[in-house]
């Protein structure tokens, strides 16, 4: 059997093609007309209002929820990038040895393999009343009663965020500062630079792909969180995926489909922004 | 930097960075592997009262702990059916997309937006769906295709990856050596990117093992592991909650022990080969 030649790409994508399709594409498109629906008696009934919408965006609730989970995304991302771009250079321009090297990056990632909700709740004998960070700090006498702002607060939310999502900012950088070709730090360092502008103006510039890409991981991870903030704020703070999480188990699908589309088009307009800065398609193929 | 002899400062800066990094990574996760250790008097945090394995003991018994041995056997299949799609789909796809072709564009943007997506938003979608056509959901159907939303596009990501290292005169010389497209594929092709699909496939395992939002509305009645670690966070206040973490992390380790593992062998093999 003789397939022309024009045809291969379009069979070698189909299969990923229609799976994006029909578990993508269809459910975007049928929450985006769900949201417009109406819900009478727990019953979701076709119709066509913007009801839905008013109530998410005249809620005092939904601008609290946002404004925090902004504040969440913002912080986490500035520790994420920083903690992300001084290990990437350690391990690409310090480690000498190519095996230590590999051995180190796996380090970092294979953390990222295992249970997200497991890596998130490790946190709570640490950080709790009596949990080793509090037991430590006592037994030292450096303080007389446990500190409660560790666990269930915004602290021990941005230590599990940071904890979960920093791999994805380590992994895109290491990826682009490895293919610098030392030669071009060589030669600034030739020039005259100082090692303060070698990372500013040569390494920086080099890495915006890894930083654009690790960026959109962390800060759409962070909006789309389910749990992280509801379980280790105690209960006290929500995420706007976990207030949708309510409308659903209340049945209110209409309602719980607007929030989603509100969330969506905000992690989208995020995404795209950092998106407009790079061209990551033409610098992940080149 | 590489070509110092010397090294700067800087380098032992950032190698106490990095220490600390690692220590904050495996740390708290250290801590709960040890406390799934506890004795059965033992509560939820340090000290140890003995040591002993009677809450990996408790795990099995259903009405303390919901339904382990069910949700760990489908999470596994899941798993598995996630992976063998996610590879067999993504390399077609990377080497589709070493061309441009019409459509490439947005098949690649979909991907990227079904990547960022936030996972309950296409749980809900996908959900409503079962429920207008009024099928159930299922693991293996709804929750299957949910998750393959996710996988799909890092596998594509990564054959991105795999594939810009790859150069097309391997096969042209196959060609021009009278292979056919079967034979390129399966004797060249295939063989160079393997390490590549193992990586791929590891990924493919892990992702789905630990998926929550997306499974959440399309599982179906049973649920799969991370769903049920899920419920006993707010249901079982103890260490058996940690024994369970210990037990789903191992079957993590597992599996990427032996992906790297046989990564590793390839790599050696090849330079053995080419050494002599």
């Amino acid at each position: 059997m003789k397939i022309p030649s024009l045809a291969v790409p379009y069979l070698q994508v189909a299969p990923l093609a229609l799976v994006l399709l029909v578990f993508f594409g269809i459910p975007l498109v049928t929450v985006v007309v769900v949201s417009f629906f109406d819900y009478v008696n727990f019953q979701t009934v076709p119709a066509f209002m913007l009801y839905n919408y008013e109530e998410v965006f005249s809620s005092g609730l939904t601008v609290t929820l946002y404004l925090t989970m902004f504040k969440y995304a913002a912080i986490v991302w500035a520790i994420t990038l920083f903690i992300g771009f001084n290990v990437s250079y350690f391990l690409v321009f310090h480690v000498r040895s190519l095996l230590w090297k590999i051995f180190f990056f796996l380090v970092c990632t294979v953390p990222f393999w295992t249970s997200n909700i497991i890596r998130m709740i490790s946190w709570i004998p640490v950080l709790g009343r009596n949990g080793l960070v509090n037991q430590t700090l006592m037994s030292l006498g450096l303080i007389d009663e446990p500190l409660d702002f560790l666990l269930f607060s915004d602290f021990s939310v941005i230590v599990a965020y940071v904890h979960l999502f920093t791999l994805f900012m380590v992994v895109t950088l290491f990826n682009s500062m490895a293919r610098i070709d030392p030669a071009i730090l060589e030669a600034a360092v030739d020039a005259g630079a100082s090692r303060w502008q070698v990372i500013t103006q040569v390494v920086i510039p080099l890495t915006k792909t890894g930083i654009a890409l690790g960026s959109i991981f962390v800060v759409t991870l962070v909006m789309g969180d389910f749990f992280v903030v509801k379980i280790m704020s105690g209960g006290q703070s929500s995420s706007a995926v976990y207030a949708m999480w309510n409308e659903i188990s209340m049945l209110q699908y209409p309602s719980a489909a607007a929030s989603a589309v509100v969330l969506l088009v905000i992690v989208l307009l995020m995404a795209a922004a950092i998106l407009r800065i790079v061209d990551v398609r033409k610098e992940l193929s080149g | 930097m590489a070509q110092y002899r010397k090294r700067p400062w800087t380098f032992y800066v950032l190698a106490a960075f990095f220490t600390l990094f690692v220590l904050f990574l495996y740390g708290p996760m250290l801590a709960i592997y040890i406390l799934s250790f506890q004795g059965p008097t033992g509560g939820l945090t340090f000290p140890l009262n003995g040591m002993s394995l009677h809450w990996f003991g408790a795990l099995f018994e259903q009405q303390r702990t919901g339904d382990f041995a069910g949700s760990f056997t489908r999470s596994v299949l899941l798993a598995l059916l996630v992976m063998i799609c996610t590879v067999t789909f993504s390399v077609m796809a990377g080497l589709a997309f070493r061309r441009r072709f019409f459509g490439s564009t947005a098949i690649f943007y979909m991907a990227v937006a079904s990547l960022v997506m936030p996972g309950l938003f296409l749980s809900l979608g996908i959900g409503l769906i079962f429920r207008v056509i009024g099928v159930p959901t299922n693991w293996y159907a709804s929750a299957l295709g949910a998750q393959l939303t996710w996988t799909l596009p890092f596998g594509l990501l990564i054959m991105f990856a795999v594939l810009s290292r790859f150069s097309r005169s391997y096969e042209e010389a196959a060609r021009d050596l009278g292979a056919t497209n079967r034979q390129t594929l399966q004797y060249i092709v295939l063989p160079i990117l393997f390490p590549g699909l193992i990586a791929v496939a590891l990924f493919g395992f892990t992702l789905s093992y630990d998926e929550f939002p997306r499974t959440l509305l399309t599982v179906g009645p049973g649920n799969t592991l991370p769903l049920e670690i899920y419920a006993m966070t707010t249901t079982v206040t103890s260490p058996a909650l940690y024994a369970l973490g210990t037990v789903t992390t191992v079957v993590s380790f597992v599996a990427i022990v032996l992906s790297l593992g046989s990564i590793a062998v390839i790599q050696w093999r090849r330079g053995g080969r080419s050494r002599k």
